[in-house]
């Protein structure tokens, strides 16, 4: 067929937490370029389920790249190779034929393997819990327009609120580092007046929360943002830094 | 079939009493409340974590109630409403443009073709105000102007620019918003949040909700929750369809389970066919992608005028950008001068429908129309355009391989784009629980709020309304209303979960699991699910008939019998079981592929997301009955998925609003 | 203290010293290159630079510098290999714009130390530390006539290069990734510090190298000026 590739699907299979995990290809056979990956992984569960066996478990959901629910480390980089995409949104088109793709989950020690690719990312909940809103009551708003935003700081933190919570940057990060993740909301925050009055302890309880989670420390690698399928940029870090250092001194 | 369908008596939807204009305000003066002291002792189960779900849970908490939050993700930030791109509307009249409440409840009853319910679309309206407020005090970061203050665009359906919008993310911002706020509450312990839990099955004591009965996605074992009330924000039941625009995991499980225990399920044809979405490609889609209505403020839809240069497209001869402005076809610009490309979503589908069954489809299947930016680009330059929709078009891109913004030819001079391919696709439920203006169902003690319930957007929705109605309904409908359910419950203690009743439900949820896996036979859950989609869609989509209904119920008899003979569900449940965490759904989508089926049956009428076939004018457009059917049907549950439902009908009554035949052409 | 307990705070630390270091070899680099101009005024500088009370607080300082950051280097890469768990990626790529440098910077780091040490053996043990202990103790020119001289050269010259290519890459991202840490980096001025880091490693790099090369040289008698 024109239209349509083979390729082989190394995939980590591992029954549950506790059991040791090992690795499984398995065969495509003309897909046809336009089906998304994960619906190649569809067709790869349909023909596990005809022959009696447990499908592979992923997570996904929206399929439209803004849930941040599907994850995947496609050919060593997470949501595949295209770049500012998820891996639903990534296509087969991008693969060769007779290719072999390595399908792994996520590796963190703050991510456990629930089973198979998908993984707990509950660490991220957690660290939005600590200090990842504004404090206010329901009702208690004033006027929409009361204050004045400018365009070019609203533009900056919709840029940061962006991130959708999937967690590549913590796997792309050689570190386990969740900074990117914390960055783009404390930077949100930072950039509006909203979030101004408690920014000290948000930084730091969010921060906090992070490295007692077990994430790593950031060395700057970059890769974080390089894999970002929203493009999250790294200066949010250097923000982080900045409200961090600057709220610590200040104690 | 006409006999199946008994009438029975006129149900109460507690409208308050008073001038329209007044009623939620009379209803808040008087309705009653429960002390911060008692609050404490009362506790409530927040079924979804939607707009709906995660901004009453935030809010119920804050006021002092014990909240239980369950979702089907791995966390609470991930529900559908995340992929809400378009925007949010509220009555501000910050553009100047002659905006007010009352415009936002008039576009609001027109756009839903006069089948809601007028008291609480006028609540709607009223309430979109607070919520711009609140989301811009929780740090949503909407789009912005030069001098600083909130930019608006306009969509389908409005003559106005009362849309709020964050990029084409809107519904991620406000999400992450309610999440924000819901946050809080979880860390304060306030709300408890559970996620990937699905709910099996509501717990009835003495006649009322008082609990449930949910499953730990990661165990597969089941557990029980008691709770004063329960309220449900499941989203609706597109996926019905099996490729819509909905994510794979919006089921219609925890609706269908309270419209077992007894909640009337309303209006369930009135099913939203989204005008904009990538067209279908292959047998192994598993879903549809929405393209924002938010492209049709600069995109104008055109197929060819010449029949011949549609066959040339089709047979992939030609490109769009080859047929020059003359021999297009702007049939929105044509049949709706006044609103052109801006008609409601209903209207917009219809007509690329037409075009399509006509033969002017313009991809390989026939089943496609194009919305082009050629005209747009002209005018304000590519970097504009980009601005504006940049990311969408990146996505479009990385899906079909084609650049919107791309020059792809010049013609006599001017400049011809790539133009995007779209084609309607199922996108919102309509139809819903019934509940009445406090949002209760007809079960006690239960609640349905958000996309789930039934009550704003009568037979069609308009744009950016649906994140309007989720929010309103959370964070400043239902903390009120439920308090005067709750002002009485203040007395009744915490249920043990020992209790018979709970014990009674999660045996008979085990039960279900048991035999769902005992069944042994062939087929996956998804090529099941996928022949309910092509029957819905082929008999129950965007034109229907009485034939092609009653074919349809047949289908899905036999659809329902292959799903109870020759289900084959792998694994077991000692663990994690995706695919018998799916056949549970797809259980229910059978029954309720079948109640959409009825209803449209009953419905001898067009009305928005509802087309009869029998039913339309000499030009095509819905025809209304409003003698016979100016009511909301609602269905009511005969104690088995194989028995057709009775119908409950609430009339409706207009009394700020004349009815009118809908008119977009002047 | 936030220094030692928050991972922000850990990498201050190790920017601060970081930068203290990266001056350090900045001015080590300048006042070898004053033996290009004539031994004389070298021999000069280490005079100056002797057991006085100021070069020795120097050297504690400058001490207390490697070892805080060398310590902190393995502290925070036990730490940081422990949250990435057990399991590694079986397959993994270098994503577009990520230096190598920056994924191996402790690599570097000892490479830098192992050329460091020969260095220390060479120079500061017959200089400074006999002078401490009260012994005589070398001149300058002669540690370095001993060490890039005949019957070492072939070991001292590549051990340095390697050593100076490796500060290089070192110092490539170490210099911009310390200011990034310390809040003084946004979209204008990450490019900007890259940019500064790449010159500054060269430079400093270039000038060991030449300075290595010339005594070579000199001290083989293949060059005298």
């Amino acid at each position: 067929m024109d239209n349509a590739i083979s390729f082989k699907l190394k995939i980590w299979r591992q029954a549950s937490p506790q059991e040791k995990g090992r690795f499984e290809t398995y065969e495509l056979r003309d897909i046809p370029t336009d089906t998304s990956f994960l619906e190649a992984l569809d067709i790869l569960n349909e023909q596990l389920i005809e022959k009696g066996e447990e499908p592979v478990a992923f997570d996904h959901d929206c399929r439209e790249g803004i849930c941040g629910m599907c994850s995947l480390y496609i050919n060593g980089h997470p949501h595949g190779p295209a770049t500012g995409a998820t891996t639903c949104q990534l296509y087969v088109r991008r693969f060769r034929d007779g290719e072999t793709i390595t399908v792994e989950p996520w590796r963190s020690a703050a991510f456990p393997v629930i089973k198979d690719l998908m993984v707990n990312r509950n660490a991220l909940d957690q660290i939005q819990q600590a200090g990842g809103y504004v404090s206010f009551n329901t009702g208690g708003a004033q006027d929409a327009n009361a204050i004045p935003i400018s365009k070019v700081d609203a533009d900056e933190a919709m840029d940061s609120a962006s991130c959708i919570g999937c967690g590549a940057c913590v796997a792309a990060c050689k570190n386990g580092s969740a900074m990117l993740f914390v960055a783009a909301k404390v930077s949100q925050f930072a950039l509006l007046p909203q979030g101004k009055p408690e920014a000290k302890r948000r930084v730091k309880a969010m921060l906090a929360k992070m490295d007692e989670l077990g994430f790593g420390n950031c060395t700057n690698t970059g890769a974080c943002a390089a894999e970002c399928p929203k493009n999250i940029k790294l200066s949010n870090i250097s923000r982080l830094n900045r409200e961090f250092v600057s709220a610590k001194c200040r104690d | 079939m006409e006999e199946k369908i008994k009438t029975t008596a006129v149900i109460d939807s507690k409208i308050p009493e008073g001038p329209v204009a007044e009623k939620w305000t009379n209803y808040k003066a008087h309705q009653k409340l429960v002390n911060p002291a008692n609050k404490r002792r009362l506790d409530i189960i927040v079924v979804g974590t939607g707009l709906a779900g995660a901004s009453a849970a935030a809010t119920l908490g804050e006021m002092g109630f014990n909240v239980l939050n369950f979702c089907i993700q791995d966390s609470p930030r991930r529900a559908h409403s995340i992929a809400a791109q378009g925007g949010i509307n509220a009555a501000k009249n910050y553009q100047n443009d002659g905006d007010s409440v009352y415009r936002l409840f008039y576009d609001t009853v027109k756009g839903g073709d006069y089948r809601a319910r007028e008291a609480n679309v006028y609540r709607l309206a009223e309430v979109s105000n607070n919520i711009s407020d609140q989301c811009v005090a929780q740090g949503v970061p909407f789009a912005r102007e030069y001098g600083g203050l909130l930019a608006n665009r306009s969509v389908g359906g409005a003559q106005v620019s009362r849309t709020f919008y964050a990029k084409g993310q809107t519904g991620q911002q406000l999400l992450l918003g309610a999440y924000s706020s819901l946050n809080r509450q979880i860390k304060s312990g306030k709300v408890k949040s559970f996620n990937r839990y699905e709910m099996q099955d509501v717990v009835m004591i003495d006649g009322r909700a008082r609990g449930s009965i949910a499953k730990n996605l990661v165990t597969c074992k089941l557990e029980r929750f008691a709770a004063h009330a329960v309220v449900i924000a499941t989203g609706g039941y597109g996926n019905t369809y099996f490729l819509s625009t909905n994510a794979m995991g919006c089921n219609v499980s925890a609706a269908m389970a309270c419209y077992r225990k007894g909640a009337y399920f309303a209006n369930p044809a009135y099913v939203q066919i989204h005008p904009t979405c990538i067209p279908r490609h292959g047998d192994n889609q598993s879903k549809l992608t929405l393209m924002s209505e938010s492209l049709r403020n600069d995109g104008r839809i055109w197929v060819p005028k010449d029949i011949e240069d549609a066959k040339k497209l089709q047979a992939g001869q030609i490109k769009g950008s080859d047929i020059p402005e003359e021999k297009r076809d702007y049939y929105l610009e044509r049949r709706y001068p006044a609103f052109g490309n801006l008609v409601p979503r209903d209207v917009a589908s219809r007509a690329a429908k037409e075009r399509c069954d006509k033969g002017f489809g313009v991809n390989n299947t026939g089943q496609a129309v194009f919305l082009d930016f050629s005209e747009a680009i002209n005018r304000l330059g590519i970097d504009v355009i980009r601005q504006r929709y940049g990311n969408l078009f990146d996505m479009y891109e990385e899906i079909t391989d084609v650049n919107p913004g791309e020059k792809a030819s010049t013609i006599a001079g001017v400049d011809y784009y790539n133009p995007m391919m779209i084609y309607p696709a199922i996108h919102y439920t309509m139809g819903g629980i019934w509940v009445d203006y406090e949002l209760q169902t007809s079960v006690k003690g239960l609640f349905a709020i958000g996309e789930c319930n039934f009550s704003d957007h009568g037979a069609n929705r308009l744009g950016a309304s649906a994140l309007m109605q989720g929010l309103a309904d959370g964070y400043f409908v239902l903390p009120y209303t439920i308090q005067n359910y709750l002002s009485d419950q203040i007395t009744v203690p915490r249920f043990s979960t020992d209790r018979p009743e709970f014990e009674e439900a999660e045996e008979r949820c085990q039960k279900e699991m048991d035999q769902l896996m005992a069944i042994g036979g062939k087929r996956s859950v998804d090529s099941i699910h996928k022949e309910l989609g092509n029957v819905m869609w082929d008999y129950v989509g965007m034109g229907r008939t009485k034939q092609s209904l009653e074919t349809a119920l047949e289908k899905i008899k036999d659809i329902r019998k292959e799903f109870e003979t020759n289900l084959f569900v792998p694994g077991s449940q000692d663990g994690m079981n995706i695919e018998l965490d799916k056949a549970f759904r797809l259980r229910d989508f059978i029954t309720m592929g079948e109640l959409i089926a009825y209803d449209a049956l009953n419905r001898e009428e067009s009305c928005g997301g509802h087309f009869r076939e029998e039913h339309q004018t000499e030009e095509g457009e819905a025809k209304r009955d409003d003698e016979n059917f100016f009511y909301v049907a609602c269905w009511q549950y005969n104690g088995d998925d194989t028995k057709a439902p009775s119908l409950i009908k609430e009339p409706l009554h207009y009394e700020a609003i004349k009815v009118q035949t809908r008119n977009y052409k002047n | 203290m936030w220094l030692t307990n928050s991972s922000v705070g850990r990498k201050i630390v190790m920017s601060v010293t970081g930068l203290f270091l990266v001056l350090f070899v900045t001015f080590h680099a300048l006042m070898n290159l004053v033996a290009l101009f004539g031994f004389k005024y070298y021999e000069a500088i280490c005079e100056f630079l002797g057991a006085n009370w100021y070069a020795l607080v120097g050297t504690l300082v400058l001490a207390a510098g490697f070892v805080i950051h060398i310590c902190y280097a393995f502290w925070l890469t036990l730490q940081n290999r422990s949250a990435r768990g057990d399991d590694r990626y079986a397959v993994s790529a270098r994503p577009k714009g990520v230096s190598w440098a920056s994924q191996n910077m402790l690599v570097l780091g000892l490479i830098v130390v192992c050329f460091m040490v020969l260095h220390l053996i060479q120079f500061w043990a017959n200089m400074q530390l006999p002078e401490i202990a009260g012994k005589t103790a070398m001149k300058g020119v002669q540690a370095l006539a001993t060490a890039f001289g005949p019957q070492w050269w072939y070991i001292t010259l590549p051990v340095y290069l390697l050593g100076f290519a490796a500060l290089w890459f070192h110092i490539s991202h170490g210099f911009w990734s310390a200011f990034q840490t310390l809040g003084t980096a946004g979209d204008k001025w990450i490019p900007r510090w890259k940019c500064a880091a790449m010159w500054w490693a060269t430079i400093v790099f270039l000038l060991f190298a030449v300075e290595a090369v010339y005594f070579t040289l000199h001290f083989n008698g293949i060059i005298n000026c």
